[in-house]
């Protein structure tokens, strides 16, 4: 590139001019240009994330008055069955009976019911093994049965037999009063 | 120029890549290496902003698109959703929205660049012709997107330009049926138009990539329309005009931010905020902004299939320019006679901008009494409009074949890098005023 | 140096162009202002609050406002917000004011049709069960959604504002049909119902809606005089936070990214100055 013009253009290796050396100004409108991308970035990805009234919809309050003795009744709660059941005292005595039995997911039944409130098990109607609904009182355990592969829960929504590997989920919920909670 | 690859793989990875998809050999010759005169002003700097701009639609697009319904009962709604409910759905939906303006200022801007630099002349014809099938692409774009929200002005706009259709003989009324899918705009076209808003962009990035690559078969014009003659004449596109481009988009996004963020509304209409109403037309039916000085064409013909075919001839025309201007000169740097038409062009466009807004039979002053002439007073709108209308086809079909063979250009330097470059407009003594050879 | 000028002019056109946009006959709206405009413009949480009581206690009989819930009032930004609450759905204030109100529902044991209290996740129930009821009950005009009514007029809350404020008797020479109101700042074109002479057609139209508004007729709770031009400034602040009740955090955003933009803005033409020094062009 030899210049014989005068004026030309630059001569890029020439000492302390050569533009490709990282000067900290252009390190610096570099950085910058990565921030505003990155800065736009996640308002873009949040987006994706539930908007609002999906997250109004987020807490349900339920009345308890509804739920029967021996049934349960099931309601939707983000998108996904909600069992509501009204366990006898046979039912309530059976799962005791099991807190120490060879657990796949070990718990305890006061673990997965509120102080007090033993008879109501709020749970969420997943099964935990590929997504199906289990069907109420079905298996030989007298929980409940999930019908697509098999999976067995007991009284409290243990696992017992089948491919699931956790028990039945317990919701983050509270009592508002002793016949109404709020479930989310 | 397109001139044999500089490019020398460096690693390993890089040797067996090259070998097998010469990518990044394309994009060193393309955007790292590739020779660009070194002269260029700020006004070469929109086609940057003008790619960026269509990435900006396009994601802001693709997120709205996950949170919009395209049906007439829930549009609307799904609209007010995005704003209120969705995380920074309000910053999504107004960089969109105000980010369609900022794509046509831009590309206005970048139109008028090459008008006045003669940037459509030979041998960059396809160049330009490509250019226009890009803002074809980008007004239809503009239109169906304009729609979706089914606002008053958005179903009555939509009602508006597909009767133009209807205006066309024979075969009008069923390409118009066609669109709305049934005896008015309603649903159907509502849907239809969302898939078409949806699919137009990705075919004005594939045009883009066609002009890129016109673009680069003689490289870029420059401020004086002289040819590059040698490598002094030109630097490497990075890091020098990567960076240029890089501050004129920082100052463009400042603009665009202004709009965002503080007058988010003010370059839409009001009435787009009531729910379409099929019975009940607004007072008046305004396109976008970028669309009014061609509203105001179609307005000025009071025959409405003629309306309709001069609205499509001033686009048209854009097309042939190339074969229309007989100016031996590329730049209206050395054009002076040219450049008082073009600027009294730039105020027509403006003129015809302004009257679109209006209603034809508004008073451009206001007054009581008047002079009617033929069809209404000659203080309205539509009389300026008709004004403004006739210097816009004059300009492209008369004055500039026509000046090209009379007027006397000023001195043209011999090349980008001789002396004359810092006084562009001076013809220096003893300078040969060599007329560039076409092609 | 002429480019320039042509520049100029040509902006001053456009800018001259823009409020002219079609000659309607209805008075410009007055010159009042709010907390919320200008880049810094905020909302005042006490004037909204007024604001919805107007909206509740007297436009709510007739006007829908679809896009809102009663879970809108106590979000970031909205009258009731509560930083201890961030889920407006836990928001007690929120929770009563949702619970005052009844909204349909459909009992799932029977299939009826019900009445429940509001919570905060219900929207804000519609007056009329649909638009043609609304229609009938109302002259045959449904009172319009006002959910976005601030930006759905030019002018918003200030037309909004002036519109309340505005009923008068219509002048002599104008006759206004029973059911109709005449109202200066309300677009529409009277020269039909004018009787004087056709140069001095009184401004304005006939609205079908009664004047809403009236002294005392809502009692604010923080004690202030409840005149009609008091009511009428706080609804309409309040229908301009319901219209956007982001505006806030635009502009809080908007600050960061414009002084982000200005900083970035000096970085780039630092480094292209420092770049192009030594070539000539």
């Amino acid at each position: 590139m030899a210049d014989t013009v005068a004026g030309a253009s630059p001569d890029l290796h020439a000492s302390g001019d050569d533009p490709n050396r990282r000067d900290f100004i252009h390190i610096a409108a570099g950085v910058a240009a990565l921030g505003a991308v990155g800065g736009l970035a996640w308002p873009f990805i949040d987006q994706m994330n539930p908007a609002g009234d999906t997250l109004a919809l987020a807490s349900i309050e339920f009345d308890l008055s509804k739920v029967v003795e021996g049934q349960q009744v099931v309601v939707k709660w983000r998108g996904k069955p909600l069992f509501v059941r009204y366990r006898t005292a046979k039912e309530i005595e059976a799962a005791i009976k099991d807190d120490h039995a060879d657990l796949r997911d070990p718990a305890t039944d006061e673990s997965r019911h509120k102080p007090g409130k033993a008879q109501y098990l709020v749970l969420v109607g997943v099964c935990t093994h590929l997504g199906c609904v289990p069907t109420f009182g079905g298996g030989d355990y007298g929980g409940w049965l999930c019908p697509c592969h098999g999976s067995v829960y007991d009284t409290s929504g243990r696992i017992r037999r089948g491919p699931a590997p956790l028990n039945l989920a317990v919701p983050d919920y509270a009592f508002l009063s002793d016949s109404k909670i709020k479930v989310g | 120029m397109s001139g044999h690859s500089t490019y020398e793989p460096k690693s390993g990875f890089e040797r067996w890549l090259d070998s097998r998809l010469p990518i990044i050999r394309f994009a060193n010759d393309t955007i790292v290496t590739f020779p660009t005169p070194k002269n260029l002003n700020y006004w070469w700097t929109f086609g940057g902003v003008l790619s960026l701009m269509l990435g900006i639609q396009i994601v802001t697009g693709i997120i709205l698109a996950m949170h919009y319904v395209p049906n007439a009962d829930l549009a609307f709604n799904s609209v007010e959703h995005i704003r209120r409910d969705v995380n920074y759905g309000w910053l999504v939906q107004f960089m969109h929205a105000n980010g369609a303006s900022m794509f046509f200022l831009a590309v206005y801007i970048h139109i008028f660049r090459n008008l006045y630099y003669g940037s459509y002349k030979a041998p960059r014809e396809v160049l330009w012709i490509l250019g226009c099938i890009i803002y074809l692409l980008m007004m239809a774009t503009g239109f169906f997107g304009y729609v979706l929200p089914w606002g008053q002005m958005s179903f009555h706009g939509a009602v508006v330009i597909t009767n133009l259709i209807g205006a066309i003989p024979v075969v009008g009324p069923s390409i118009t049926t066609l669109l709305w899918g049934g005896f008015a705009v309603d649903n159907p076209t509502l849907n239809r138009f969302f898939s078409l808003h949806y699919l137009l962009p990705f075919m004005i990035a594939g045009v883009v990539g066609l002009h890129i690559w016109a673009l680069h078969v003689p490289g870029n014009n420059n401020p004086t329309g002289v040819n590059v003659k040698s490598e002094t004449d030109t630097v490497p596109f990075h890091p020098y005009y990567t960076v240029k481009d890089g501050f004129a988009i920082s100052v463009f996004l400042i603009v665009y931010a202004a709009f965002v963020f503080y007058m988010p509304d003010a370059l839409g209409d009001a009435a787009n905020y009531v729910k379409a109403n099929p019975l009940q037309t607004p007072q008046h039916i305004v396109p976008e902004w970028y669309l009014l000085p061609f509203y105001a064409i179609l307005r000025a013909v009071p025959n409405k299939l003629m309306g309709v075919l001069f609205m499509f001839a001033a686009i048209g025309t854009l097309f042939v320019l190339p074969w229309l201007d007989t100016s031996k000169v590329r730049s209206m740097r050395y054009r002076p006679t040219a450049r008082i038409y073009y600027f009294i062009f730039i105020l027509a466009c403006l003129v015809l901008g302004v009257c679109g807004a209006h209603a034809p039979d508004d008073l451009v002053i206001p007054h009581s009494g008047g002079v009617q002439f033929l069809d209404a007073d000659l203080d309205s709108y539509v009389w300026l409009s008709r004004i403004g209308a006739l210097y816009y086809f004059a300009y492209f079909w008369v004055i500039t074949p026509l000046l090209g063979l009379t007027e006397t250009p000023l001195a043209v330097p011999e090349s980008i890098s001789s002396p004359v470059l810092s006084h562009p407009a001076s013809a220096p003594a003893g300078a040969v005023a060599s007329p560039e050879k076409r092609g | 140096m002429l480019r320039k000028g042509f520049a100029f002019a040509a902006l001053g056109l456009v800018l001259l162009a823009g409020p002219a946009l079609g000659a309607t006959t209805e008075k410009e709206p007055a010159d009042v202002h709010w907390s919320f405009e200008g880049p810094f413009g905020k909302f005042d949480k006490e004037q909204v609050q007024r604001g919805y009581k107007v909206y509740r206690e007297v436009c709510s009989a007739c006007h829908s406002m679809e896009q809102m819930s009663f879970r809108n009032l106590g979000q970031k930004g909205g009258p009731f917000y509560d930083p201890k609450y961030p889920n407006p759905n836990n928001n007690p204030v929120v929770k009563s004011l949702a619970h005052d109100i009844q909204v349909k529902d459909i009992d799932t044991d029977t299939g009826d049709v019900i009445s429940r209290p509001a919570t905060p996740a219900d929207k804000f129930p519609a007056p009329f069960a649909n638009e043609y009821a609304a229609a009938a009950s109302n002259g045959g005009k449904a009172p319009p959604d006002l959910s976005v009514m601030a930006k759905a007029r030019e002018g918003g809350p200030r037309y909004i504002y002036s519109l309340l404020t505005g009923f008068r008797n219509p002048p002599a020479g104008l006759t206004i049909p029973t059911g109709k109101y005449y109202d200066p700042y309300f677009p529409g074109d009277l020269s039909g119902s004018w009787h004087g002479s056709p140069k001095a057609v009184p401004e304005g139209g006939m609205i079908g809606m009664p004047p809403p508004l009236a002294p005392g007729k809502v009692t604010f709770d923080d004690g202030k005089p409840s005149t009609v031009q008091e009511e009428a400034t706080d609804v309409a602040a309040f229908l301009m936070w319901a219209a956007e009740p982001k505006m806030e955090e635009r502009k809080q955003f908007g600050f960061g990214a414009m002084i982000y933009l200005l900083i970035f803005s000096g970085l780039l033409y630092a480094s292209y100055k420092r770049l192009w020094r030594n070539v000539e062009h």
